[in-house]
């Protein structure tokens, strides 16, 4: 009886008591933490305006307008030489962010796109689009129309290894 | 001369014929798409950018040529060059172009100059057609919620059938042992009285071994009782929060296989997994603006969740207008709730064992692609950390970084695979500080 009191009266929706509570929680800020001190009363923030993640060498300089994606499309080059290139690491990116649209081979039928979820993305191959490495990395770091961005989830050196794979699926796709 | 005019008409009749047939199998085989061609085409060309029935990136196409022609007065002669390349006829000054190019924003139109007349007619009669009508809502009683419901009913008949039967053992018993008595009085036969010996209690009191033996049982029970009390304090095994947005892992990572390092970025580099922020959700809800009708039918039966609902939280959170578009710049943080939380001594790092070691989150987080609703699957104890690190064998190969230790410890131990434990991985200094 005593037990199915006891039992009855945990409920999963609420968290369970603490012994000693002042070693459980933290006196500094706790990553998801909200508080007053904060714009929000969140503790995730936006970082600084111009601040520059590290590891990533220099701010983008191109802009997020047709005529930055034309001109990204026209000159921009990848900044990897072949011994920097890692295939099998590009390839892990593209599976975990990209290919759940475009598929693994990139013909445009990922996951989401055999399911009717989310429609008309291209092929690699495709000739009215003709992608460069310039334009795929100015895809991925601004999106285009449908597509979102992608430059929060990969740094400038996964992103040039998830462009350098793409062009390789490309190149297989148009063999 | 009337002659020769009759002369030159009747030879011109056949073509006056031929171009009347022209331009009318013309017009027919331009209304004469194959929609269902059309529609093949239509998602893999255009539905980025448009849906039928509500404006995304472009406008919605439903019914665009007779729009079109009613509204602006404009042919399929110009729908082909535009579909072809906008951007040329947005060049040439056009004006109904320009209008539209300018209301969305100057966004340029992928330009399909290999589209055939054949294959914009098939688009065109795809878009012509009338909306589908939405799909009667089956009833309560459909498959999945009818295996439930069966579950439950069949479940209280049993235990209902049971009690049912206990009363009837019951009842048998007594009525057995009235017909019995009655016998023995019928026979004459003296049921021997119950001599009045002492009450069963005071036996008891009596019997001092017995006392001593219950009550060391008895404190033993309570012991092991407040003990496991105590030592389940803090653990949150099991918790399993309300969420602000109902968020379903069992759709996500499960159905739709989205990968966890999709959301969970950060889990690849840092300590933390992190929670998404809403920007990578918009990464498929910009297009994803409803569930599919199994999906929210299912939610609403199974798991009494308005999932389309939910869907709408999302872009309140975001700032996202449907109608527009665009963003508001109206945002609100959502208030996800935490689940998994160590105490503040302790410190775990997620890249040390997602890229290091490459444990599966599923090792430590459970079956989290069936998860309607996260909770905590791990109790989160210290023992439960050290038996993995006694048990779990370090990936030490193609690690450049563990060939010497590897080489120094294997030595040490006499092993070829070094655990976790044998690493350090005990030592209480890893974890506290
Ligand atoms: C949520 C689904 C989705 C994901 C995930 C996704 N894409 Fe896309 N992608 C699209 C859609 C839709 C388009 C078509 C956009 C348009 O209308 O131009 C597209 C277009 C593209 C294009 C062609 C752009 C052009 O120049 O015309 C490239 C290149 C591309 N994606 C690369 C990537 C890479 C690399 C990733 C992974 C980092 C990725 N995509 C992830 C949906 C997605
Ligand atoms: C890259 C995104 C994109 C794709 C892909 C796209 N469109 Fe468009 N479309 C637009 C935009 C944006 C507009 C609005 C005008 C502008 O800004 O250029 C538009 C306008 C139109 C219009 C004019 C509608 C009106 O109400 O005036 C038609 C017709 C049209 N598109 C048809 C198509 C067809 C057919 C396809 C597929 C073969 C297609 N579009 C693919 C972006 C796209
Ligand atoms: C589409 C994005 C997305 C994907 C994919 C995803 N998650 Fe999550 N995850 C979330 C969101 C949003 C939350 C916070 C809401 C909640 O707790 O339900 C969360 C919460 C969690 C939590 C609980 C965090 C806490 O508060 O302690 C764990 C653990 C987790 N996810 C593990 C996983 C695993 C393992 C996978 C892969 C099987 C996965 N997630 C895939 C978005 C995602
Ligand atoms: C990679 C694509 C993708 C991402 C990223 C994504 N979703 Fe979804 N979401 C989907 C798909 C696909 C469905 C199911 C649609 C269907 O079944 O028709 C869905 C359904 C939903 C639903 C309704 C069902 C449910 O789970 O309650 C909600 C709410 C939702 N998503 C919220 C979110 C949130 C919040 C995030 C960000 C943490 C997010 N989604 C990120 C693809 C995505
Ligand atoms: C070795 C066990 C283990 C593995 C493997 C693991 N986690 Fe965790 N996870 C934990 C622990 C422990 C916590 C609590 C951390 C804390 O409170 O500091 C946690 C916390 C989280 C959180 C809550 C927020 C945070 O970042 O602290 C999320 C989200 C999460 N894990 C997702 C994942 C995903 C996604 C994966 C797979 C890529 C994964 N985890 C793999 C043990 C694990
Ligand atoms: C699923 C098994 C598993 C669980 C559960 C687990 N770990 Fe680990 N842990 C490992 C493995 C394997 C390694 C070795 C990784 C490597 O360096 O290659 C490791 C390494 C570590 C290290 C680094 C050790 C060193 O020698 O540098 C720390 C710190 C750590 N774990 C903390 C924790 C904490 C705290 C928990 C409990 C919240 C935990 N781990 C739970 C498998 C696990
Ligand atoms: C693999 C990581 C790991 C190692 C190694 C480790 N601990 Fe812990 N310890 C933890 C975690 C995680 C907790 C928190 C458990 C909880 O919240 O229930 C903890 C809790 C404790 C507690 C209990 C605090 C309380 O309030 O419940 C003590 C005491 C403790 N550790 C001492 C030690 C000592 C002493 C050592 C060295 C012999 C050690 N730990 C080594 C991970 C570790």
């Amino acid at each position: 009886m005593v037990f199915a009191s006891v039992v009855s009266c945990q409920k999963n929706s609420r968290p369970n008591y603490q012994f000693m509570p002042n070693m459980y929680e933290p006196v500094s800020y706790e990553a998801y933490q909200e508080s007053d001190a904060f714009p929000g009363g969140v503790e995730a923030q936006l970082p600084a305006e111009g601040s520059i993640p590290r590891g990533d060498h220099m701010p983008f300089e191109i802009e997020n307008t047709n005529a930055g994606y034309e001109l990204a499309k026209a000159t921009l080059q990848s900044p990897l030489d072949s011994t920097q290139i890692d295939s099998p690491r590009g390839g892990q990116l593209y599976d975990i962010y990209c290919g759940i649209c475009h598929g693994r081979n990139g013909k445009g039928q990922g996951t989401l796109v055999k399911r009717e979820k989310i429609l008309g993305v291209p092929s690699y191959d495709d000739a009215g689009r003709a992608i460069t490495a310039g334009s795929i990395y100015h895809t991925i770091y601004y999106g285009k129309n449908a597509m979102g961005s992608y430059a929060n989830q990969l740094n400038e050196e996964e992103r040039w290894q998830v462009v350098d794979y793409v062009l390789k699926l490309k190149a297989d796709l148009e063999k | 001369m009337i002659q020769v005019i009759y002369r030159q008409l009747a030879s011109k009749i056949p073509y006056l014929g031929l171009v009347i047939l022209l331009t009318f199998t013309t017009s027919l085989t331009a209304q004469e798409g194959d929609p269902a061609k059309g529609k093949t085409l239509y998602n893999t060309n255009c539905a980025a950018c448009h849906q039928l029935d509500r404006k995304m990136t472009g406008p919605a196409l439903r019914n665009v040529e007779a729009r079109l022609a009613e509204e602006q007065g404009l042919d399929r002669e110009w729908l082909n060059k535009w579909i072809r390349n906008s951007a040329g006829l947005i060049k040439s000054g056009d004006a109904y172009a320009n209008q539209i190019y300018n209301e969305y924003n100057q966004v340029a139109m992928t330009a399909f100059p290999q589209l055939s007349d054949q294959d914009i007619s098939d688009i065109l009669a795809y878009t012509a057609e009338p909306k589908a009508e939405p799909a009667p809502t089956p009833g309560p009683d459909t498959g999945g919620t009818g295996g439930q419901v069966e579950g439950g009913i069949s479940n209280k008949l049993i235990l209902g059938a049971l009690a049912i039967l206990f009363a009837l053992l019951a009842i048998a018993l007594v009525l057995v042992r009235q017909t019995l008595n009655r016998f023995a009085e019928e026979k004459g036969v003296e049921i021997a009285a119950q001599d009045k010996g002492l009450p069963i209690w005071k036996a008891f009191v009596k019997n001092q071994f017995l006392v001593l033996v219950s009550v060391i049982f008895l404190m033993l029970a309570s012991a092991y009782f407040v003990y496991g009390y105590l030592s389940q304090i803090g653990v949150d095994q099991g918790y399993e929060p309300v969420q602000p947005i109902h968020y379903s892992h069992r759709i996500h990572a499960g159905e739709n296989g989205i990968d966890c390092k999709y959301c969970h970025s950060s889990a690849r580099v840092s300590k933390h997994s992190g929670i998404p922020s809403l920007n990578i959700c918009m990464n498929c809800h910009k297009s994803i603006y409803q569930v599919a009708e199994e999906t929210q039918q299912m939610g609403i039966d199974e798991y009494g969740v308005d999932y389309n609902a939910e869907i709408q939280k999302l872009y309140k959170a975001v700032g996202w207008d449907e109608d527009e578009q665009q963003y508001t710049g109206e945002t609100q943080p959502v208030k996800w709730v935490r689940i998994h939380n160590l105490p503040d001594f302790a410190y775990f790092n997620h890249s040390q064992h997602v890229s290091v070691a490459g444990v599966q989150c599923q090792t430590c987080h459970g079956p989290v692609e069936e998860m309607e609703v996260m909770y905590q699957h791990a109790p989160l104890t210290m023992g439960w950390c050290i038996n993995c690190h006694r048990e779990t064998n370090v990936k030490v190969e193609d690690n450049a970084y563990y060939t010497k230790i590897h080489e120094q410890l294997s030595k040490k131990y006499g092993v070829d695979k070094l655990t976790a434990a044998q690493m350090g991985g005990l030592e209480c200094g890893k974890c506290h500080y």
